[in-house]
Formats: C-alpha cells, sequence, structure tokens
C-alpha cells in the first residue's frame, strides 16, 4: 500500500535507463507510464489522466526532455509546470451583487461538509470584507441539520435563518432573502441539503431554488477523498445548476486529492477554498501549484516552509548555527532545538510533507514517537547546568541522579550521550566542510525543494 | 458445471427482495462495470498491451483499489501466457473468475454481525467525517428494535454541531433510547454511561456513535482508543463489533482509513455507506484483498430499510450478473 510519489516512481524508471546515455522515446513512453500510474492512484479521474498523459509526452518527445541530463527532473518540472496550469489560477473572489444581498447556493453530496463550510464561509466574509451575512437552513431532510448550522451560527454570534423542517427549501430561500433585506445582511449563505446528483426530484428542487433567489454564486462543496466518481458528480451538478466555484474540504487528511484536477479539468470551473479541519476558520484560498505538488506526491515544501518560517525563531537560529560553527553546543541548546522542531507540529506530519522522505528506508512508515521526544526532554532537563554544558562531567553517581530525576533508565540517558557526542562531532565535520567550500552557510532546511 | 452457473443457481432460487436490492443498488455500478468490459472485448480482437492497459482503467474507474488492480493485471497476464489465449473472448471468464476470486479469498471471515446470545452486545461506529455513522446507527436500530431486540444508542459524538440532536431524532424515529451528555464532553464519559445504562436496563444491542475524525490526526485516534478502552473495561469481550463506516464514493485514501482505524481499533467490519449513487465502491475489493476486513453492511438508500447485510455473492452477482449472462450465452 506504498503510495509513491511520482518523483520516486519515475527514479525507479530512470535507475533502469541509467547508463545508456542518451533517453530515447520508449525511455518517454516508460517514464509516461509511471505519470499516468502516479495520477492514478492519486485518484484523477482515469480519463483526465489520459488527455493529460498526451499533452506531456508531446512536450516531453519535443526535445525538451530528450536532450536534457537529467531526464527525470525535466519530466517533473513538465509534468508539474502543466498540472499547475491545468489547475488554474488562483481565484478565491467572491462575487458582490450590485443590488445586495449577494446570493450564495451551497451545493453538494451528502457529507461533503456543506454545513461546516457555510459556517466557515460566512466568518470569511465577515472577516476578510466586513460583510454581515446571514446563514440560511434549507436542509430540512437530514436530521437535526438545522440544529447544526443554528450550533454554528451561535459560535460565530451569527444569524441564522429557518422555518423548521416543514416548510419547502424553496419556501425558505424566498424568505430568507425578505429577512436579509429587512435586516441589511448583505451576504446570503443557502445551506441546501446534501442529495445524490443522479436524483431528479431533489436536483429539481435547487433549480427551483436558483431561479427565484438568482444566486451570484453556486459553490459545489467537494470531499478530496473522492474517487473516481468526482467527474460524474461534478459535471452533473454543473450542467444542472452552472457552477461558479468548488470548494474542497478535508484536505487536512492524508489524501492526494486527484479530485480536484478531475474536477477542474471537466467542469472548468475554478477551485476557490479549501477546508482544513473542523475549526470555523479553517479555510484558505486554493494554491494550485501546492495541490499539484501534493497530487504528485511531491511533498508539500512550500507548506512547510511557512510553517517553519512561522515558528523557528531567527534570531536562535543564528545563534544556533554560530555556536554550530564553534561547536560550542550544549545539551541546552540541543533541547531548545528540540523544542523548535516540536513547534512545527507532529513530527510524522512534517516528515510527510518532506519530498522524497518516503524513499528513504526506515522513514516512509516511521511513526515518530513524540513520547522519546519528550523522555529526551526529560533526561536533558533533570541535569545540572554544568553537566548540560560539560556533560564529560557525568559519572556513574550523576548518571543515577538524573535517571531518578527524569524517570528513564540509565541505558536510556547513556544513549542519548553517546548521540550528542556523534552529533557534536558531526558539526565539526560538516563546519570544517563549509569552511573548505569557503561558503558562508546559512541554516538550510535539510532538503532540497525541487 | 462453472463457477458462475453454481452462482446463478444459487441466488436465482433465493427470490428474495434482498437479491433485487442489491441489484438494484448497484444498477449503475453493474451497467458500467460489465457493459464496459464487453464493450472492451468487442472491440480488440486481441489480447494485447493495449488491451490490458483498458482493462487497468475499467477497473481504476471502479475505485478498485491500486495494488489489487496492478496485481490482477499481472496475474491476468499470466494466465493469458500459460494458457495462451489469444482471441479476446476466450479472457472475459478468466477476467470475471479472478475478479470473483478476489471476494472468495478472504471469505473465511464472517460477514455476519456477532450478536450475543442472552447477552448484552455493544458496537461501536468508527469512520472519518460525513460517512454516514449516525444515519447507519439509524437504520441498524431501526432493524434490531423491528426484530423485537432492546436497543440503546449512545451520542458519542460530542464535538460536531447538531450531532447529539441527529442521533436523536433518529432515536425518535425508530423509538429507542439515547444516551447522551452535553455537547463538548468527553466521549469516554458518555460510553461510560451508556455501558452502564444500557446493564441497569438489560438492553440486547448498544450502539455507540463517534464523532467523524480523519485518519491521520494523531490525538483524535488516541481518544478513539480511550473511548474503545472503555467499553472493554465495562463489558468483557466488547465492543463486539468495531465498524469502520465508509463512503462508496471515496477513492484510493478508502484503503488508508480502513488500515489505519483497524490500527487504532481493531476494525472487525465494515459499513459500505452511499452505494446508491453512481460510485462503484470497488475499493472494498482491494480491502478484502489487501486488509482482509469484510464488508459486513452496506447502504443502499436514504430510507429506513436500506441497510443490508452484506452478502459476497450477491454483491458479485449483482456486481457482474450481466458477464455471468453471457458466459451461458
Amino acid at each position: 500500500m506504498a503510495f509513491e510519489g511520482l518523483a520516486d516512481r519515475l527514479q525507479n524508471t530512470i535507475n533502469k535507463i541509467r547508463g545508456k546515455g542518451k533517453v530515447n522515446e520508449a525511455d518517454v513512453k516508460e517514464m509516461m507510464r509511471e505519470v499516468r500510474l502516479a495520477l492514478l492512484e492519486a485518484d484523477v479521474n482515469f480519463k483526465v489522466v489520459k488527455d493529460f498523459v498526451k499533452k506531456v509526452s508531446e512536450r516531453a518527445v519535443g526535445q525538451e526532455v530528450l536532450k536534457s541530463l537529467t531526464p527525470g527532473q525535466q519530466i517533473v518540472k513538465v509534468v508539474q509546470e502543466e498540472l499547475t496550469e491545468l489547475m488554474g489560477g488562483e481565484n478565491s473572489k467572491i462575487a458582490s451583487a450590485h443590488r445586495p444581498p449577494t446570493v450564495i447556493m451551497m451545493v453538494g453530496l451528502q457529507g461533503a461538509g456543506k454545513t461546516t463550510t457555510s459556517g466557515k464561509l460566512a466568518n470569511l466574509i465577515r472577516k476578510k470584507y466586513n460583510r454581515n451575512p446571514l446563514l440560511v437552513a434549507a436542509d430540512i431532510y437530514r436530521p437535526a441539520a438545522i440544529k447544526q448550522l443554528e450550533t454554528l451560527g451561535k459560535q460565530l454570534n451569527m444569524p441564522v435563518f429557518s422555518l423548521g423542517d416543514q416548510v419547502s427549501p424553496v419556501e425558505i430561500a424566498k424568505q430568507a432573502i425578505i429577512k436579509a433585506k429587512e435586516d441589511h445582511n448583505d451576504y446570503v449563505l443557502i445551506d441546501t441539503a446534501g442529495r445524490l446528483h443522479v436524483d431528479e426530484n431533489l436536483m429539481d428542487e435547487l433549480k427551483n431554488i436558483k431561479e427565484l433567489t438568482k444566486p451570484d454564486e453556486i459553490f459545489l462543496v467537494v470531499d478530496a477523498m473522492t474517487g473516481q466518481d468526482a467527474v460524474n458528480v461534478a459535471q452533473s451538478f454543473n450542467e444542472q445548476l452552472g457552477l461558479t466555484g468548488v470548494v474542497l474540504t478535508k484536505l487536512d487528511g492524508d489524501t492526494r486529492g486527484g479530485a480536484a484536477l478531475s474536477i477542474r479539468a471537466v467542469t472548468n470551473t475554478p477551485i476557490k477554498f479549501v477546508g482544513l479541519g473542523e475549526k470555523m476558520d479553517a479555510i484558505e484560498p486554493f494554491h494550485p501549484e501546492r495541490m499539484a505538488s501534493r497530487i504528485l506526491g511531491m511533498g508539500d515544501v512550500l507548506t512547510l516552509i511557512e510553517k517553519a518560517q512561522a515558528s523557528v525563531d531567527e534570531e536562535k537560529a543564528k545563534d544556533l548555527e554560530q555556536k554550530m560553527r564553534t561547536a560550542s553546543f550544549t545539551l541546552d541548546d540541543f533541547l531548545e532545538q528540540l523544542g523548535q522542531v516540536r513547534k512545527l507540529g507532529p513530527l510524522d506530519e512534517i516528515l510527510k510533507m518532506m519530498p522524497g522522505a518516503n524513499k528513504i528506508k526506515g522513514l516512509n512508515n516511521v511513526q515518530v514517537d513524540e513520547k522519546q521526544i519528550a523522555h529526551v526532554e526529560a533526561i536533558i532537563q533533570s541535569m545540572t547546568k554544568a553537566e548540560k554544558i560539560h556533560p564529560e562531567i557525568i559519572n556513574g553517581n550523576r548518571k543515577k541522579r538524573i535517571a531518578k530525576g527524569s524517570g528513564r533508565s540509565v541505558t536510556e540517558i547513556n544513549r542519548l550521550l553517546k548521540q550528542f557526542e556523534d552529533m557534536k562531532k558531526m558539526m565539526k565535520q560538516m563546519t570544517g566542510m563549509q569552511q573548505k567550500g569557503k561558503k558562508k552557510g546559512g541554516f538550510k532546511l535539510p532538503f532540497k525543494p525541487f | 458445471m462453472s463457477f458462475f452457473k453454481k452462482l446463478k443457481e444459487k441466488i436465482t432460487k433465493q427470490t428474495d427482495t434482498v437479491t433485487e436490492k442489491f441489484k438494484e443498488g448497484l444498477t449503475k455500478t453493474r451497467d458500467n462495470f460489465s457493459s464496459k468490459v464487453n464493450e472492451l472485448v468487442a472491440r480488440y480482437r486481441k489480447v494485447d498491451e493495449e488491451f490490458f492497459e483498458e482493462l487497468e482503467e475499467i477497473l481504476i474507474q471502479a475505485d478498485v483499489g491500486f495494488d489489487t488492480v496492478m496485481q490482477l493485471i499481472d496475474e491476468l497476464k499470466m494466465e493469458v501466457k500459460r494458457k495462451n489465449i489469444q482471441d479476446s473472448k476466450d479472457i472475459q471468464s478468466v477476467i470475471s473468475e479472478k475478479l470473483v476470486e478476489i471476494y472468495r479469498e478472504a471469505d473465511e471471515t464472517s460477514t455476519e454481525i456477532n450478536i450475543q446470545e442472552n447477552a448484552l452486545t455493544v458496537i461501536l461506529f468508527v469512520g472519518v467525517n460525513g460517512v454516514g455513522k449516525t444515519t447507519t446507527i439509524g437504520k441498524l436500530a431501526h432493524k434490531y428494535k423491528s426484530e423485537g431486540k432492546t436497543v440503546l444508542l449512545a451520542a458519542g459524538d460530542t464535538f460536531r454541531a447538531g450531532a447529539i440532536e441527529q442521533l436523536e431524532v433518529w432515536g425518535d424515529r425508530v423509538g429507542v433510547e439515547v444516551i447522551k451528555q452535553a455537547a463538548g464532553s468527553d466521549p469516554a464519559a458518555v460510553m461510560f454511561d451508556a455501558v452502564h445504562s444500557a446493564k441497569a436496563r438489560n438492553a440486547d444491542i448498544l450502539l455507540c456513535d463517534t464523532a467523524g475524525r480523519l485518519q491521520n490526526k494523531v490525538n483524535l485516534m488516541k481518544e478513539l482508543e480511550k473511548v474503545k478502552k472503555v467499553i472493554e473495561r465495562e463489558v468483557p469481550g466488547a465492543p463486539h463489533e468495531v465498524l469502520l463506516v465508509l463512503d462508496a464514493t471515496t477513492g484510493q485514501n478508502a484503503l488508508i482509513q480502513a488500515k489505519t482505524f483497524k490500527e487504532a481499533t481493531n476494525v472487525s467490519g465494515i459499513v459500505l455507506s452511499k452505494l446508491d449513487g453512481t460510485a462503484k465502491g470497488g475499493i472494498v475489493l482491494a480491502i478484502r484483498n489487501e486488509l482482509k476486513i469484510p464488508v459486513k453492511l452496506v447502504g443502499l438508500g436514504e430510507k429506513m430499510d436500506d441497510l443490508q447485510e452484506f452478502d459476497a455473492e450477491k454483491y458479485v452477482y449483482g456486481l457482474f450478473s450481466e458477464l455471468i449472462d453471457q458466459e451461458e450465452a
């Protein structure tokens, strides 16, 4: 069940080709097969994949790749470029009606996350555009759907319009707009019930709501984990209602999210927002290039860098770097560094964001044990100041004391001390190398972004 | 007599509505799959690389797990070589045979729900957000209630807005009691309460709802482990079933869901929900093949009685019945 990224897949092929010196058309074909498999594995619709691969092959065979010294990287580059382009530009604008209120209709299958997204969008509209939205509970079918929206409204301190579950959704929408005009709500978000795109009656209901409210936006809410059927769903909703945008939800999961590409390709409708969690502010504009990397399994480097920038203290990093170079790195600094890394988030999630991390043996299925890091912290914190600066003074008695203080075994303390010694040695070597190369060593990320 | 003939005879003898429901629910799936294979065979006279590539696509399109498709194609290629098949018509039966084999291989695991005789049965429902856990519980409560059993529901989703109320509406509809606490309270505490209420009321079945969670959220998965532990501690041998609810529209990620939830809660069976759309739920094939977790229930619609016990043979028949008929002709 290894979900290899495209880069890894291509590497395998290239390893086979390597030594031949030149890449021929047959090799490109072989590589294209890997591209195809990587996309299919990411749930991109097979028809979309077919067209896409055809397009990329043409570019690849047209000299660009054949003549390159690094055909694998070239292919990845071409694929990523084409993919990003296919995904469309960034577009997270929300329409604004000349005559308020602006009406937004939320539609989609059951369980996609329409109600949650309605709350998030309303919150965003209020925060970002300083508007005054009204949420409308038009899902009269699912038990307690109205209650769910009302609860979210309460959390957000935002009005929710509802007429219970005995009035038709069309009537609810109609009256909601009247109410919005009275109360001066300049945005109206209609949360409709989840429905199958093949359910004619319920699709007619949506058409009627559209007819009556003349919405400025119709957003399709789609679960990022959707498989091959995403195409049928999006196409059908688009044909029947004319979508203006897509919101991709549950992207905080570990799905590749190939559905995004499929939907974009068949509907030509922009993906405007992505949902990244259950909290009401967990909504972000859609970034096509990031999504392209994610679908290809190349790690979300940009997000990682952003995270790192947000949580690593620049001053401290410089200070640490200086210490590393002069090899005056103490256990205290080590502790500090651990803390900084931990601030980035759960370690196994960080690993997942690194391209190629799944290629390194032992790292692919690593379950980083956060507990172990806590243990290391406990051990270091149980040392005296002198011990932290000069760990060599730690003798048997001191070890016993540290063991007691931290609740860990002496063996563990020995292991940590050994690791720390090794690390210091490595730092010495590294700084030596850097001085030779006369490079001003910045604090580099431990991987190379593509 | 061929395997399909036997299967058909067995199925057609049971002229119950269940089989019809299966066929009905799977109509869209079946039409797609069988007609595509037929069309493929008609189009290609020779069995070559391109033929296999298209077959691969047909399977992928049904969301059959990626590795499973690759494995299947490899096996088919070997079979073709071994039997020296060249005409595409001759491969048709091999294809269907191989597909069915996957279901049958994993068949040693029971697809029946493990119900205790004269004792409390606790069933825990887990899954990601929006797959239909609460709805499934409502439907299952209805089924057991109409069989004359005393059913209790535990409102373990204390997180999502309106989740407790949603379960309560189902409780009212079906006429069973819901054990709940305030929104935001500890789900493990709700389970503790529910288990003791179930014991005190001499209930037959306790259905435990939990909040939807994405499988990569470590803390939430830990919370689920705790919920399960509380049930284990309070009722020896419980939970008797841990059912993972999967949305039939989910793609490859369903496999990771099954794997991760299995690790955290030792999932004993799968409920495949929303199989009434155009989605194929083919990922079930992969889950059986790679993780050996049986599908136990299938959601085929929105009505209260649209939850069916999973019968591999009926499912296969529903999926491939056109192929089967054709083989006979």
